[in-house]
């Protein structure tokens, strides 16, 4: 079987003043048909431009350089006219903050039905019957309403319906959800979370997950990668990860999930210290700085990411058992 | 939007009253008259002359009177150029100063607006730089200069068009004066577009249309150009204004037979009357300019509501 997304030795550099900014070094990663894959780590620890290089989104001053794969075609580096015709149809991604990530100008119906229109070749009036029947998948109430207004009429749990509903207009084979629930209410996050869950069980796409919070990812994803200052750190199926993490950065994130149950604390447990800054030059582990379990070797020699075992793999000297 | 369009315009007259209330007295407030002249006219004369004219009576009495005859669509009798009425005069000229300031402003935004989005889709390259330094020159420099030089390419060295001069319905004779004017705004407009789509294409709603897989075309024109001509739309009601004082130059060294030269006549000559219609003209085209703004920003932004 061949991955929906495999992705190799990716690179990603920014050219800022002169000086390259490395945000992502060397990632590999694979996404499986129907497949959730979590992807997890701090703000700037290269998760969204993984797959911003994946998408061809990235800024005009980033540098590529690896493999990405989608389905059997090389699609890093594609002409534009190509790319086109694969992004926002079999291959979509849900942005972050659905309050600007639609036209302010068009109304929702013309928003969503133009994919249609460029992606299936549909007349316009097909395209938007059929948008507003997405709407109605993704439980948007009052779709034939909906249609008509513009983006500023609808709340934010709204919009992101909207996000999400472009986004499978087509049949994709992956979406790529990028924090979706980050922007929103807690009440509004979970039933993001929930449309998600049973849009995948509908249609069986493949999804990536990209979210700083472990919790949100915890619910949905098969597999979680962690992600730490632009490489990964740590692969594992989420049961296994929730069970017993391997890499001390996945360990310490996972103390600092507050729970319900358990002793009431005086204050919540954090990750001691900053993550190296994107342009810093690394010797030895990036991670070693903060890392309770350092040692002398890993200042100084980089850890490959190596197999440990039931599919799981981590990048560190001394992992935990 | 029709009830909004006439109460806007209903709100316009009292403007329109003020300004001219403002304007009678503040041209009467300027020393000496319409017929002052380098000889001092016989005292009999004068006061023929000034009754006739109906400045015997107190200001406030001519003031009413002035308002009568406005009401009633008459802008009263020229002081300075015999046999005419202010009507006549303008209702001669309006036509060519309209239509030399329409095709002007025609031209900056037909150019003007895709210069911009071209500068920026190239932002920080050669042709970026060259198109906004040409802009930066067609903002300096004054269209006396321009025109001048336009004609003696275009008419007297190459002969394709005439130096000036004017014959109804013939677009030869308003080419370069229309070029000339149309520089100032064209410039601007190009540097406001290009500015403001820069702004527009890094935000993101186009970023969302980029991973739509939607073609250039598509992206610009639908998406990215209506919030980019933003500022333009903020810059027109200068942009007339301007255009408005350019025609007084352009007019007069093109020979057209606009009004672009009776504001200023009128205010040397002490033309009460005749100020007084151009000014009525002018603020009037300003105020609609203005009205027009308003439902162009609804239209452009939704967000934007007329109330």
């Amino acid at each position: 079987m061949l991955p929906t997304l495999r992705v190799e030795n990716l690179n990603v550099n920014f050219t800022q003043r002169a000086a390259a900014i490395a945000a992502v070094r060397q990632v590999s990663l694979s996404v499986w048909p129907g497949e959730c894959v979590g992807v997890v780590g701090e703000s700037g620890s290269g998760k969204t431009q993984v797959f911003m290089a994946v998408m061809g989104l990235l800024a005009g001053n980033a540098a590529v350089d690896g493999s990405v794969r989608f389905g059997e075609e090389e699609i890093l580096g594609l002409d534009r006219e190509r790319l086109n015709s694969i992004r926002g149809s079999k291959l979509t991604m849900i942005f972050q903050d659905p309050m600007t990530s639609l036209t302010p100008h068009l109304k929702v119906g013309e928003q969503l039905a133009e994919v249609l229109v460029c992606h299936a070749g549909m007349s316009w009036s097909a395209a938007r019957d059929a948008a507003r029947r997405m709407l109605e998948r993704v439980r948007v109430p009052e779709a034939q309403r909906r249609m008509n207004q513009y983006p500023h009429e609808l709340s934010g749990g709204l919009r992101q319906r909207v996000m999400i509903g472009m986004s499978l207009l087509c049949d994709p084979a992956l979406v790529v959800a990028d924090e979706p629930t980050t922007a929103l209410d807690v009440t509004v996050q979970a039933q993001i979370i929930e449309l998600l869950r049973a849009v995948r069980a509908e249609v069986g796409m493949s999804l990536v997950l990209i979210s700083h919070d472990l919790a949100v990812v915890a619910g949905l994803a098969d597999r979680i990668l962690v992600m730490y200052a632009g490489r990964v750190v740590e692969s594992a199926s989420a049961a296994g990860l929730f069970r017993q993490a391997r890499h001390p950065y996945t360990a310490e994130l996972l103390k600092c999930i507050p729970s319900l149950s358990g002793p009431r604390l005086e204050r919540l447990p954090t990750l001691r210290g900053q993550p190296p800054r994107a342009g810093d030059e690394l010797v030895g582990c990036a991670f070693a700085a903060r890392c309770p379990r350092v040692a002398e070797r890993c200042r100084v020699e980089r850890p490959l990411l190596r197999d440990g075992g039931e599919g799981a793999a981590m990048a560190c000297h001394y992992p935990l058992p | 939007m029709l009830r909004y369009f006439l109460t806007r315009l209903a709100g316009a007259v009292p403007t329109v009253f003020v300004i001219v209330t403002i304007t009678f007295f503040l041209i009467r407030a300027a020393p000496g008259g319409p017929f002052d002249q380098e000889q001092t006219l016989p005292p009999e004369i004068m006061a023929n002359l000034q009754s006739a004219y109906g400045l015997d009576q107190p200001i406030w009495t001519q003031y009413g009177r002035y308002l009568g005859a406005l009401a009633r669509g008459d802008f009263g009798p020229s002081f300075k150029y015999k046999d005419f009425s202010v009507t006549e005069l303008i209702g001669q000229g309006f036509p060519v100063t309209l239509e030399l300031g329409t095709l002007a402003m025609a031209l900056a935004l037909i150019l003007g607006v895709p210069i911009g989005t071209f500068a920026a889709l190239r932002h920080n390259s050669a042709a970026d730089y060259l198109t906004m330094s040409v802009a930066v020159v067609g903002i300096a420099i004054p269209s006396f200069v321009v025109l001048p030089f336009l004609g003696l390419l275009f008419g007297i060295y190459l002969h394709w068009l005439p130096v000036a001069g004017w014959e109804p319905a013939s677009i030869k004779h308003l080419l370069l004066p229309v070029a000339a004017l149309a520089l100032p705004p064209l410039s601007v407009i190009a540097r406001l577009v290009r500015g403001s789509m820069l702004e527009v294409l890094r935000s993101n709603y186009i970023r969302t249309a980029v991973a739509k897989g939607l073609p250039r075309r598509t992206l610009l024109l639908r998406h990215a150009l209506r919030p980019a001509l933003l500022p333009v739309a903020s810059y027109l009601p200068p942009a007339v204004a301007s255009i408005m004082t350019g025609s007084l130059v352009v007019e007069s060294i093109a020979g057209l037979p606009g009004i672009g030269r009776y504001m200023v006549q009128g205010a040397l000559n002490r033309d009460y009357t005749l100020v007084l219609g151009m000014v009525i003209i002018y603020s009037t085209l300003l105020i609609l300019m203005g009205l027009i703004v308003d439902l162009l920003y609804a239209w452009l932004d939704p967000r934007v509501r007329l109330q």
